[in-house]
């Protein structure tokens, strides 16, 4: 088995090598034939693992080889398998299978062909190695090694201005959430020296009162471990407010929106707080943090989502408000929950992105949804997976969707944490909203109007962020209509939306109620009667989703839903209307409530600024001026002085002589 | 010695005399002569050193390998060396790059290029000597001597500011070195009358002589790293200095300041090195906040890795003076894999003079299209320099902040920003140099990178991810070393 374990992420990262390397060599066919049986050995692999762990009841925790000692401590690579990992491996490698077999489809006219592929089962080895680590080292190495390709293929089409803005804005607002990571992890291994997941945890406990080894302040240490940490997760999962990379992330290709910056690698910073449940459950501080965090993520950013016109940042956005529902869940301590949507979400959302694109190419590149319309005819699948990844988005009984937002409702409107009230209600409200963008982009998608192919592309009213993909701008020439994708890329749509449907309903009991991470994840008994009271309601996935029918929620989104018909296909005048009468409001939103701009002129330049007056004054005023040539000036005054007495003349010489004399005389004399 | 052997004198000597005799082949009539002999000797060079890594025993911190002999009898001076885990690793990193440097130059130097190779091969052996000597005499002698190739170097085949470069370079090492030859003889009286480092690590010293001993190798060292604030002739002589010669400079010399804080400062003034260690700290801090911001805005590339030189190196004095073993071992292994990634960073920087003739960030753009492979490997240093784990600039990074995070959590909040400020140079520079469309006429003709760069490149990025990966090999070798040196920081000489 543990041959197995290793089999999983060296895969992956053997078909990276060879694309990688070789690509030029094997060539197209055998690149993407290596990557993906590759992958595929991957995700069979992770079955047999999943199948193993969940019904074989084995774990495993080990190491692979020893990475580095130093003091007492000892880094070791390793895995721990256990149900959580077994879950997320086989999310990865099954939307990672998928998005390679897309990919064939969608970058076929692509010259960086192999280099993409490459660059995605690089990316499956690095997610691999981050949710199947059993130690914080591997754990951050995963984190970064994301990071680092999640940078690439932001930066994929890397001529676009626009693409290696946003790359290296993602790299480094990552950063930022990473400068705290590190410090939380520097405070772990110093505390408990060890890095091993399970020591560690075992420890934490005797330490739960400690306060911080902070010198100048009285924090809890708890409370200011599981911040640090939490900091890095809201780089990673992008939440308010170090969010403002996401949506910018959409510069790179589709299919890795779909893998990175929707169904994984976002998605781990929300692994991350599950698997240190047993530290982020000492901290009740920690804990309202991350609520509140989330809930403003899951309703400010989704609010955003209403206004944008294009159909990848309309659901880039919407990622980002489902990623604070997730963080809302871990805040309300339903570990179990927010995993479930991390896996519900994983499909749909990987759906909706690949449906989006698939919208794209039959777009030829056109991502303007004011340009579409009536799509519906001419991408019968296309059309049918994307509603179907919609409803699960806005949790439609029966749906996946539906089952884990609603779990994630029900644990915060029983948590007792402070902050757990405005949770509840941004979350509620934030219903509304995920349903009125999402049916929003799907009337003026699919129905209405066909406004393609008329050629005059209008993008003077857009925002200069959006003018983007201007040398990828075909669009539809006038009287070409759309066409139904190829195979390779609707049979993953299809794929996913199976269980985008069916996953929720299967795996609710289990995985909510069931108890089906057993030590994996832990929740103190103090904040269990969240996931207790909900497990005394509950009878039965048919019935929850019955019982949701007289639920507030289920009437939010379906007035959402109703009110973006009515908007968007009955009256397409009044949002007109309404973005003039609400002039003020439409331009907050429209810039994004300014963070873009507040980060580029405060901190941005604020450190370019700071650059040139350091060294402009330190370096070049102060030490080379001042210090360095101001000695060498001095020396040379001095010498200019001396240099008076060196006349050659013999009597002024002789004439210093018998100064001299005199004044030593004079001296000798006066001290006898 | 193995075998009755002389590894180490080899390993100083062997070097020094191919580069005699590259030196006899004149003129550059016989430049391809000069050429294969130089790599001849430089890779042969490299080759000796093995011997060091493998026969090493890992559970002693006695120096191994020993060899002395009398030298100048009559003030007791020996020509005494021997390498322990702190310089043993030094010594095979200056010998793995100087076959690197002769294959770098291979094309790019066409005048006078006996004595270029020469150069490069006589300050190899001198630097060895410096690691490993074990006489102050002759310590202070390899010290001094290895500033003259190098001088040579900046000043011969450097850029058209070269001179003011090298003046500075020199004056400013110079200056720090002689105070210290001041405390070296105010040691061999306070030890009545030995040149032996190991004896002046035993030597009783009171506390206001510490204190003036320590200024004094302070200068002399603080000068090499460099540290804030007497770092400002690094950025003018990288500037300057030909390719190779930025190359030795920030892989090797650097290493030698850092090098001379363990081997003289820490062990022989323990309790002044203890009193100043805030100092220290607070200087260490500056260099990577400071500098890293500085290294934001630069408009030249070489100056911008110079900038960041420095700022790596602030770790590196920084692990020093939290006195953990995280912290020592990190600096240890942040100054192996600064060697590393910093020669390459000044590789590719070569790579790209070697063809443009600029070293202007704005003179370039879009390289990308034109050289794809320059790209990727550009890319792998770039990682390596911001420290992403899997590369080796992140290992002593980590440790390094590890330790501060065991001495004083603040400290490690400050050098944690270089998380930040090292990735946001570093990329920004990549972007504006590699990425984007092909920004002029010059970068559309560029040719990528041929065999001979492919392999100096290659076999950098190997060793990166080797030691990213695998930083075992690394820091075993100095454990015992680091424990010993660490025991015996903490015991007062008073």
């Amino acid at each position: 088995m543990q041959n197995l374990y290793l089999l999983v992420p060296v895969a992956p990262l053997i078909g990276a090598v060879a694309a990688g390397l070789f690509g030029r060599q094997l060539g197209r066919t055998w690149s993407h034939r290596i990557t993906i049986a590759m992958v595929a050995v991957s995700f069979f692999a992770s079955v047999a693992i999943f199948r193993d762990v969940v019904f074989g009841g084995h774990a495993f925790n080990g190491a692979v080889y020893k990475w580095l000692t130093s003091g007492e401590t000892s880094f070791e690579i390793g895995f721990l398998i256990d149900r959580l990992s077994a879950m997320m491996m086989l999310v990865v490698t099954f939307v990672s299978l998928m998005v390679h077999i897309y990919t064939i489809g969608y970058m076929e006219e692509d010259t960086g062909y192999q280099r993409f592929f490459s660059y995605i089962s690089l990316f499956t080895f690095s997610m691999l190695m981050l949710v199947m680590s059993n130690n914080f080292m591997q754990l951050f190495f995963g984190w970064e090694a994301v990071g680092l390709v999640s940078y690439l293929l932001i930066g994929f089409w890397y001529t676009r201005p626009t693409a290696i803005y946003a790359n290296l804005k993602a790299f480094l607002v990552n950063r930022v959430g990473d400068f705290g990571f590190l410090l939380g992890i520097g405070l772990i291994l110093m505390v408990f020296g060890t890095a091993d997941y399970a020591a560690v945890f075992a420890i934490a406990p005797n330490h739960a009162n400690d306060l911080a080894p902070i010198p100048g302040v009285s924090w809890n240490m708890m409370s200011a471990i599981c911040i640090l940490l939490f900091i890095g997760a809201m780089g990673k999962s992008a939440q308010f407010p170090l969010h403002v990379w996401l949506p910018d992330s959409m510069e790179g290709p589709t299919p890795i929106s779909a893998l990175i910056h929707a169904a994984t690698m976002v998605t781990a910073g929300i692994f991350m707080v599950a698997r240190m449940s047993p530290l982020f459950e000492m901290s009740d501080t920690a804990l309202s943090l991350i609520m509140i965090v989330g809930a403003i993520t899951a309703l400010f950013m989704g609010l955003l989502g209403i206004i944008q016109n294009d159909i990848k940042r309309v659901i880039a956005y919407s990622t980002l408000s489902q990623l604070g529902y997730m963080t809302v869940a871990l805040g309300a301590s339903a570990y179990s929950v927010a995993l479930f949507h991390l896996m519900t979400h994983a499909f749909f959302k990987a759906l909706l992105f690949l449906a989006a694109g698939s919208v794209i190419i039959g777009m030829h590149h056109d991502q303007d949804i004011r340009n579409m319309g009536g799509v519906r005819k001419y991408m019968p699948i296309t059309h049918w997976t994307f509603l179907i990844g919609s409803l699960a988005l806005i949790g439609f009984p029966f749906l996946s969707g539906f089952y884990s937002k609603t779990s994630i409702l029900e644990a915060v409107e029983a948590s007792h944490l402070f902050g757990s009230g405005f949770a509840y209600v941004a979350l509620l409200l934030g219903v509304f909203v995920t349903a009125f963008y999402s049916f929003r982009l799907y009337f003026l998608v699919f129905h209405g109007e066909e406004r393609f192919g008329a050629s005059q592309h209008d993008h003077q009213g857009d925002h200069a962020d959006e003018e983007v993909s201007s040398d990828h701008h075909h669009g539809l020439a006038p009287g070409e209509k759309p066409h139904e994708t190829p195979w390779v890329v609707w049979l993953p749509l299809v794929l996913l939306a199976v269980p985008s449907m069916i996953i929720g309903y299967i795996a609710v009991e289990p995985l909510v109620f069931g108890n089906f991470f057993r030590d994996a994840v832990y929740i103190n008994s103090e904040h269990y009667h969240a996931l207790k009271h909900m497990l005394d309601e509950f009878h039965g996935p048919g019935a929850m989703a019955l019982e949701d029918l007289e639920s507030l929620a289920f009437w939010l989104a379906m007035g959402g839903v109703a009110s973006s018909w009515f908007l968007y296909m009955k009256r397409r005048d009044i949002p007109q209307k309404l973005s003039q009468k609400f002039g003020f409001i439409y331009t907050v939103l429209d810039n994004k409530y300014y963070f873009d701009r507040f980060n580029d002129w405060f901190f941005a330049g604020g450190a370019r600024g700071a650059s040139r007056f350091l060294w402009k004054f330190g370096d070049v005023k102060l030490i080379d001026g001042l210090m360095v040539n101001g000695t060498a000036r001095l020396v040379g005054l001095f010498s200019g002085v001396l240099r008076r007495f060196q006349t050659g003349y013999i009597y002024h010489y002789a004439f210093s002589m018998i100064i001299g004399v005199f004044v030593l005389l004079t001296i000798r004399n006066w001290f006898e | 010695m193995i075998f009755g052997f002389p590894v180490i004198s080899v390993a100083i000597w062997l070097p020094i005399v191919f580069g005699l005799l590259v030196l006899a082949t004149g003129n550059d009539r016989n430049a391809q002569l000069a050429r294969v002999i130089a790599l001849l000797g430089a890779v042969l060079g490299f080759l000796v050193t093995i011997p060091l890594y493998i026969g090493f025993d890992k559970m002693t911190s006695a120096m191994q390998f020993v060899e002395m002999y009398d030298w100048i009898r009559r003030y007791n001076i020996h020509y005494h060396v021997g390498v322990d885990g702190i310089s043993v690793l030094f010594v095979l990193l200056n010998s793995f790059f100087t076959p690197l440097v002769v294959i770098a130059g291979w094309k790019v130097i066409e005048k006078r290029v006996a004595q270029y190779m020469a150069a490069f091969l006589i300050m190899s052996g001198l630097v060895n000597g410096v690691f490993v000597a074990l006489d102050a005499m002759l310590f202070y002698v390899f010290w001094e001597a290895m500033l003259i190739p190098m001088f040579i170097i900046i000043g011969v085949w450097g850029g058209p500011n070269r001179v003011y470069a090298a003046v500075k370079f020199f004056l400013y090492t110079l200056l720090g070195s002689l105070l210290m030859l001041v405390a070296l003889l105010y040691l061999y009286y306070q030890s009545g009358g030995s040149f032996e480092i190991l004896d002046y690590h035993q030597t009783a010293i009171p506390m206001t002589a510490q204190m003036l001993v320590f200024v004094a190798f302070f200068m002399a060292f603080s000068v090499k790293v460099p540290m804030v604030p007497v770092h400002t002739w690094l950025p003018d002589a990288h500037v300057e200095a030909p390719t190779g010669g930025s190359v030795v400079l920030a892989a090797i010399m650097l290493k030698v300041g850092a090098y001379g804080f363990l081997r003289f400062s820490l062990p022989i003034v323990p309790d002044a090195s203890h009193k100043l260690a805030g100092v220290m700290i607070a200087l260490s801090l500056i260099a990577v906040v400071y500098i890293g911001l500085v290294a934001l805005t630069q408009s030249d590339m070489k100056k911008l890795v110079a900038y960041s030189s420095i700022s790596h190196m602030g770790f590196v004095t920084l692990g020093f003076f939290i006195f953990n073993a995280y912290g020592m071992e990190g600096a240890l292994l942040q100054m192996i894999s600064h060697g590393f990634v910093s020669g390459a960073l000044f590789l590719c920087i070569g790579v790209l003079y070697d063809r443009l003739h600029s070293r202007q960030i704005a003179d370039y753009g879009g390289v990308v299209n034109t050289m794809p492979i320059f790209a990727a490997f550009f890319m792998l240093f770039a990682m390596a320099n911001s420290g992403l784990p899997g590369t080796s600039g992140f290992v002593g990074e980590f440790m390094v902040i590890l330790g501060a995070v065991k001495a004083n959590f603040w400290y490690a909040f400050l050098a944690a920003s270089t998380l930040v400020f090292g990735a946001a140079y570093t990329l920004w520079m990549y972007k504006r140099v590699i990425f984007g469309a092909v920004a002029s006429r010059n970068v559309a003709e560029l040719t990528d990178i041929g065999t001979r760069e492919i392999l100096v490149l290659a076999i950098l990025a190997l060793t990166v991810l080797a030691m990213g990966v695998y930083p075992l090999p690394f820091a075993e070798i100095m454990h015992t070393s680091v424990n010993d040196l660490l025991v015996h920081v903490a015991r007062s000489k008073l």
